[in-house]
């Protein structure tokens, strides 16, 4: 777990292209115990961190974390003087703000407002880089929207596409700036260049098949049967090696 | 809470006029200076976009002036130990307790082991 956030922060602070030569004054939105802080200090850079949870601020000042911290629900605002960061990061945090945890919570207007304050507290020609867990599709593209409006441009990076486990959502965020989004890792082209050409196969599909259910009496249509039958909460003999043979002629 | 920060950290209540909540007041029951490794070139970097008013204001007020002047110097970028000195105000000296005001509402932010409390009410927001 410590490993993947570490892993995360040192792939967002790669998206955001710091420069090399000189050390930046960085902004981490959710920073929690300051597990992606402590990637940012190694760096050399300075960096003061934002979480709800006193709890988990308290985690990180036992830890002594070198930033400073701020006990603060980015949804009402980020509480900083224009142009004051070079850029921001935030690890498994923003998909928290498409929650309505209260009646009075409108998920895009706290969305909006933490986007249009964090717009402002941005230096000109900065980025943010936002890592996300988003729930469904929908919810991305209301972030993504309330980004765009608020006035940033950019767009969303997916680290290692095909991949259940190593799948990773950045959303890249530009202030000021027209840079091309970065190449997300893992996915190397391939899906580029496997869509300029059609599939073929000398393979017949049979009409039945095509269908999606399997063909009566073979062995995978017994075996969904019986998973039917089991969901339903109905007494099936178990699978076994023989389930779906024909018997013996002469039984 | 460093002096950086503190520098940098408006009041975001609703109704606030515009610019209006900056700098927040300093009422401190305890201060901690730490030591910090000195970075020229960051605090180089920071000084311009540091306001330096507010800055010196409320270094004055937690008694941890350090002989800051009441004007930026001119070329300060390479003069060491007046960059030390601001490295001092602005990294190593923490409020740990007490509380921030703001300058226009009158809000009170209170801060708790060196973290400011930020959090606003439904009807502040």
């Amino acid at each position: 777990m410590i490993e993947i956030q570490t892993q995360m922060s040192e792939r967002a602070v790669e998206l955001l292209g710091l420069p090399d030569d000189w050390p930046c004054f960085l902004l981490d939105v959710g920073c929690g115990s300051g597990l992606s802080g402590d990637y940012i200090s190694e760096e050399g850079h300075h960096w003061v961190g934002m979480d709800i949870s006193s709890a988990m601020l308290d985690v990180a000042v036992e830890r002594e974390v070198e930033g400073d911290l701020l006990l603060a629900d980015v949804g009402q605002g980020i509480p900083f003087r224009p142009g004051m960061f070079d850029g921001c990061v935030s690890i498994s945090a923003v998909q928290w703000l498409c929650n309505a945890d209260k009646k009075t919570h409108s998920p895009p207007k706290r969305l909006y407002r933490f986007f249009s304050t964090l717009y402002s507290a941005l230096a000109r020609g900065s980025r943010a880089v936002l890592q996300l867990y988003p729930e469904n599709s929908d919810q991305l593209e209301l972030i993504t929207a309330q980004a765009m409006k608020a006035g940033f441009t950019g767009g969303v990076v997916v680290d290692y596409p095909n991949s259940a486990k190593a799948k990773k959502f950045f959303l890249c965020l530009f202030v000021g700036t027209a840079g091309a989004l970065p190449k997300a890792l893992g996915a190397a082209g391939t899906a580029a260049e496997e869509s300029q050409q059609a599939k073929f196969t000398n393979e017949r599909t049979r009409f039945r098949n095509a269908k999606g259910k399997s063909v009566k009496k073979s062995r995978d249509w017994v075996l969904e049967k019986k998973e039917r039958r089991r969901r339903q909460g109905k007494d099936v003999r178990a699978d076994t090696r023989y389930t779906g043979r024909r018997r013996r002629p002469r039984f | 809470m460093k002096l950086l920060t503190h520098n940098m950290l408006t009041s975001h209540v609703r109704g606030v006029r515009p610019g209006g909540g900056f700098p927040l007041r300093i009422q401190a029951t305890e201060v901690k200076v730490s030591n910090v490794d000195f970075n020229q070139e960051f605090v180089a970097r920071m000084i311009p976009k540091v306001e330096w008013g507010a800055l010196v204001e409320a270094a004055e007020s937690l008694g941890h002036l350090s002989d800051l002047p009441p004007q930026l110097p001119p070329e300060y970028e390479n003069n060491e130990d007046f960059l030390k000195k601001v490295h001092h105000v602005l990294l190593e000296v923490e409020v740990m307790e007490g509380v921030l005001k703001c300058p226009d509402s009158g809000r009170e932010f209170p801060i708790t082991k060196g973290i400011p409390n930020m959090l606003l009410s439904e009807e502040e927001t």
